[in-house]
């Protein structure tokens, strides 16, 4: 059984469960500008199935971080269809489907980081004690335990965006939208985290979107790569890419690792020059 | 040890004064110790190595000094104070500048210590002006219409205490925080209206803005013809005052939040009231206090000018008009230092709560 996930330009392969967390038909989305319409997102077809790692990785402009938002119900879509676990992507948003995660932190500076994670919860009229509880929980997933108390400002820029992955956590969602969450750290704690993450997935079971633009993040935390291409935003190519459950920072320098790399490169490239015959 | 030229003035001038005449009518003790004291203080200041103990006995000599040159200011024959008093009273300023520079750069281990320090300069520079204000309005005989000197006001404050409280309450605990709490509120209230209905944005706030500019000597007469003479109307004059500056700036208080910041909020599925409360109105604090101070000050100057415009025979402002036209003052002084007063620690409680309030604010974070 299996459910291609590519309907027009891109080739695929892969196989999904019975039900597709994620399931996008000829979606397009034009934004009205002073400068006239802009082709955002063009023709997408997608299909994400549960518990997989997708990421979306292209030049800026190629409406990766929209497609993300379309998801999250905070861009509507022009044309097309889109389902979120099967229901419209608002209904989905109204039931806490997902757990989004921005480029910055994004954490609220009059609370402290466990009150931030308890944020979520009380929007959602959870008791007290089991808010201290699963913030307790989503701080130690995240490696964050004894920081409860501090402020956001008091700590690091890779510490605060680990405290905003367990904010997104802390509803315990089936499916967490990361927008370049590593984007503005620095390559070691990126490293770091990368792996973190990693850990956490295969922890938590949790069917990932992660918006990149960096090939090896993307090729070293994926299942699937979603390589996107600018003017109009569109899929070029879906890339499987499974490297095994038990991933270290060693793989990126194994073969497998680099094909895929160079696999995605080609893809991005590709991408750019179809622009190019088209400007 | 390098000089302070300060010090190297202060100590001539010191030392001059013992020999020219002061003017002072016949011996007392005081006309004896002050220059003495003086050219001690002097002394202290341009031999002694600058070190606490010197910098304590600096400030106590010269405040003793300060004193003796208060009071040879009773002391003078018709002529007035002679050239030697007045090579004192620069000697002491001098020396006072100096000891309050020499604090200032004091740098102490103990931080209770330090924030009595930082207490103390204010305090200090305040007294100067005053002992300053009073020697030279006595001294150079400047009638009391014109300026009276702080000791007249001090003994008018004494002396009126029944009749500056019941001022106080009248215009201040009446009228100005009546108007300052309906007007913040109201203001506050509309903002939120404004932001929730945004054709009232276009439409409400060009009126607002109208009603900003109104001057307040326009509108008092106005507000008495309208709600009487009593406090009522210079309460309503208080509220057109604080309603706009809190208006304009909730709203764009309400604005502050970031596009990041509301998303998050939209992915939980927030309702516009979670929304308000858990996001858009902590992010506005910041400008929210700031109007609330802008409008502590605006609310006293409204409650008192009102008054100019018809109230009862009580009142800060009724006071100030009724006692100009008696010239009377030292009375007029006495209500300008309880609004001074009351203005400036109002403010300070609102700075006080706003830190707590706005701790995490950049400019507060420690």
């Amino acid at each position: 059984m299996t459910v291609v996930a590519l309907r027009s330009k891109a080739k695929t392969m892969s196989d999904a469960a019975p039900v597709n967390v994620i399931d996008v038909h000829d979606l397009s989305l034009v934004f009205e500008t002073n400068d006239g319409p802009v082709n955002a997102l063009s023709n997408i077809n997608l299909a994400v199935s549960g518990g997989e790692f997708v990421s979306f990785i292209g030049p800026s402009g190629c409406g990766k971080t929209t497609l993300l938002r379309v998801i999250a119900d905070l861009e509507q879509p022009t044309s097309g269809t889109i389902t979120v676990n099967g229901m419209s992507p608002s209904e989905a948003r109204q039931k806490r489907a997902y757990g989004y995660v921005f480029q910055a932190a994004a954490l609220y500076p009059w609370r402290t980081i466990g009150g931030n994670i308890s944020l979520p919860l009380e929007v959602m009229g959870i008791g007290r004690e089991e808010r201290k509880q699963r913030v307790a929980k989503n701080l130690e997933l995240v490696n964050l335990s004894g920081f409860e108390k501090k402020f956001p400002w008091q700590l690091s820029g890779g510490m605060q965006q680990r405290a905003s992955i367990a904010r997104a956590l802390s509803f315990d969602p089936d499916l967490l939208l990361m927008d370049e969450p590593f984007g503005a750290l620095d390559e070691i704690v990126r490293d770091h985290l990368n792996e973190e993450l990693l850990k956490l997935w295969a922890k938590t079971q949790k069917t990932v979107i992660f918006v990149t633009h960096s090939i090896p993040e993307a090729v070293f935390l994926s299942t699937k790569i979603v390589v996107m291409s600018p003017r109009p935003g569109r899929i070029h190519e879906i890339i499987d890419c499974n490297l095994g459950a038990e991933r270290t920072l060693d793989i990126r320098e194994s073969p497998e690792f680099l094909q895929i790399a160079h696999r995605v490169r080609e893809g991005l490239r590709h991408g750019h020059s179809y622009d190019g015959t088209h400007l | 040890m390098r000089r302070s030229p300060l010090a190297i003035l202060a100590f001539v001038l010191a030392a001059a004064a013992l020999v020219l005449p002061t003017g002072a009518d016949g011996p007392s003790p005081v006309f004896f110790a002050t220059p003495a004291i003086l050219f001690a203080a002097a002394a202290v200041a341009l031999f002694v190595g600058a070190s606490t103990t010197s910098l304590l006995t600096l400030l106590v000599l010269v405040h003793i000094a300060a004193y003796g040159l208060i009071a040879l200011l009773g002391s003078f024959t018709v002529a007035g104070p002679g050239i030697g008093y007045w090579c004192m009273v620069v000697s002491a300023w001098l020396l006072a500048w100096l000891a309050v520079q020499r604090l200032a750069a004091l740098r102490l281990a103990s931080a209770d210590a330090q924030r009595l320090v930082n207490l103390a300069l204010p305090v200090l520079f305040g007294a100067w002006l005053l002992i300053l204000w009073e020697i030279v309005v006595r001294g150079f005989g400047v009638p009391t219409i014109l300026l009276p000197p702080p000791s007249m006001i001090a003994a008018r404050i004494a002396g009126s205490v029944p009749t500056l409280w019941a001022d106080f309450q009248q215009t201040f605990l009446k009228a100005a925080i009546a108007g300052y709490v309906i007007g913040c509120g109201s203001g506050f209230l509309a903002a939120i209206i404004v932001d929730r209905v945004p054709f009232l944005r276009r439409g409400l706030l060009p009126i607002g803005n109208l009603v900003a500019a109104l001057p307040v000597v326009g509108i008092a007469p106005i507000m008495v013809m309208w709600f009487g003479s009593y406090w009522q109307s210079k309460a309503a004059v208080v509220v057109i005052m604080t309603f706009f500056p809190m208006l304009v700036n909730t709203v764009a208080g309400l604005a502050a939040s970031g596009a990041m910041e509301r998303d998050l909020m939209r992915t939980y599925g927030s309702s516009y009231g979670q929304t308000l409360l858990k996001l858009r109105l902590p992010a506005a604090m910041p400008f929210i206090f700031n109007a609330l101070k802008i409008n502590s000050t605006l609310a006293l100057i409204g409650a008192i000018v009102a008054e100019f415009f018809g109230s009862p025979i009580v009142g800060m402002g009724f006071r100030i008009s009724a006692e100009v036209g008696r010239m009377n003052v030292d009375m007029v002084w006495a209500e300008i230092f309880v609004a001074a007063l009351a203005g400036s620690l109002s403010y300070g409680l609102i700075s006080l709560v706003e830190r707590g309030v706005t701790f995490w604010h950049p400019s507060y974070r420690s």
